[in-house]
């Protein structure tokens, strides 16, 4: 099994552990393009013959930065004389398609490992979280920043937040959007294992060819047990994304972070607030 | 309790390193994103940085309006 895509790749290599490379610059934004190759990465969770799955990502800055919002403030900039509900059946489909990949890998009958550095926000994040374990380097922050655009997570990750860790620390990731570094997200239990910098992909390995070792169809009956996804906070999730997309904050915070130059342009700059 | 005058020196070390410069050609009032030539994901990678040598944690939005290096020795020197 062999994909080459134009901005992930992936094969299968011996003992069955595909592993995922995304090498889309500047750091992986996941815009229809990515989407699309991120499905054939949902059908590669449930092939034959693949026992776990290493996600990484072969770009300097990080895993993944999340959805291309440079993409969507095109998008929703050129239908702006359509009717809301337009543009929002737009942004449903978008959603469902993404959920569908991302309920199918986080339900994949195999392990799979996030081998994490630098930047992971966003839909980035929420891509770490549908894998069952997180590998990072020193580099790794994770962040959700999207209550910067008057907007939610809305690729599943808050569900998939709450199924691993405490509400108090979703609330501070959500309600202040500030980043938290590799040491603490393995404080709180986010992250599986802290290695040295750029030794992240090698112990995501050496734990895939471990979870290998197992009965494939035991780890198949255990995984389902211990990876439920709960499916009606999915789907309000997509609902309440939805509606605060259809509401009047979202385009102005699209436009603006288009045209952002600040030192942490996740963060809501002081005029938000106003 | 440490102040920012104890941080300081750590701090400009650590990120003259970091970021390839000689310590003795940055100063404690420059705007270390042009000192150091730095963007945002570099600016975090520094506080990452900092916070593993500090032992603390530094929510962003403490360091979000920082500019100098005493600025940000400052925000370190209330966590340490």
């Amino acid at each position: 099994m062999r994909y080459e895509g134009t901005q992930l790749s992936f094969d299968l290599g011996h003992g069955g552990v595909v592993e995922v490379r995304l090498h889309r610059e500047p750091c992986n934004e996941i815009g229809l393009v990515m989407l699309g190759e991120l499905e054939r990465v949902a059908e590669a969770a449930h092939a034959p013959g693949v026992r776990a799955m290493v996600i990484t990502s072969a770009v300097k800055r990080g895993f993944c930065a999340g959805a291309d919002l440079r993409e969507l403030h095109r998008e929703n900039a050129s239908r702006a004389s359509e009717p809301v509900e337009a543009r929002v059946r737009e942004v449903r489909g978008f959603l469902d398609r993404i959920h569908a990949a991302f309920d199918a890998i986080d339900a994949a009958p195999i392990t799979t490992i996030a081998a994490v550095h630098g930047v992971c926000f966003g839909g980035g994040f929420e891509l770490a979280l549908t894998c069952d374990l997180i590998v990072a380097d020193k580099s790794a922050r994770f962040c959700f920043p999207e209550l910067r655009l008057g907007l939610i997570p809305g690729f599943g990750g808050i569900p998939r937040l709450e199924r691993d860790v405490g509400n108090a620390v979703i609330r501070d990731l959500l309600l202040t959007g500030r980043s938290l570094g590799a040491a603490r997200a393995q404080e709180i239990g986010l992250v599986s294992q802290l290695v040295a910098p750029g030794e992240h992909l090698s112990v995501a390995h050496r734990v895939a060819e471990q979870a290998c070792r197992f009965d494939a169809a035991t780890t198949k009956v255990a995984k389902a047990f211990l990876k439920p996804i709960p499916k009606e906070r999915l789907a309000r999730e997509k609902d309440v994304f939805c509606e605060l997309f259809a509401g009047p904050v979202v385009a102005k915070a699209l436009a603006r972070f288009d045209a952002d130059t600040s030192a942490m342009p996740y963060l809501p700059a002081k005029q938000d607030s106003a | 309790m440490s102040t920012a005058n104890d941080v300081l020196p750590r701090l400009m070390t650590l990120a003259a390193e970091r970021f390839g410069k000689r310590s003795s050609e940055l100063r404690p009032a420059d705007d270390l994103f042009d000192a150091l030539g730095i963007d945002s994901v570099e600016a975090m990678s520094l506080v990452t940085a900092l916070e593993e040598r500090f032992g603390i944690e530094i929510p962003d939005y403490e360091v979000q309006d920082v500019r100098t290096f005493e600025e940000l020795a400052t925000v370190i020197a209330r966590r340490v």
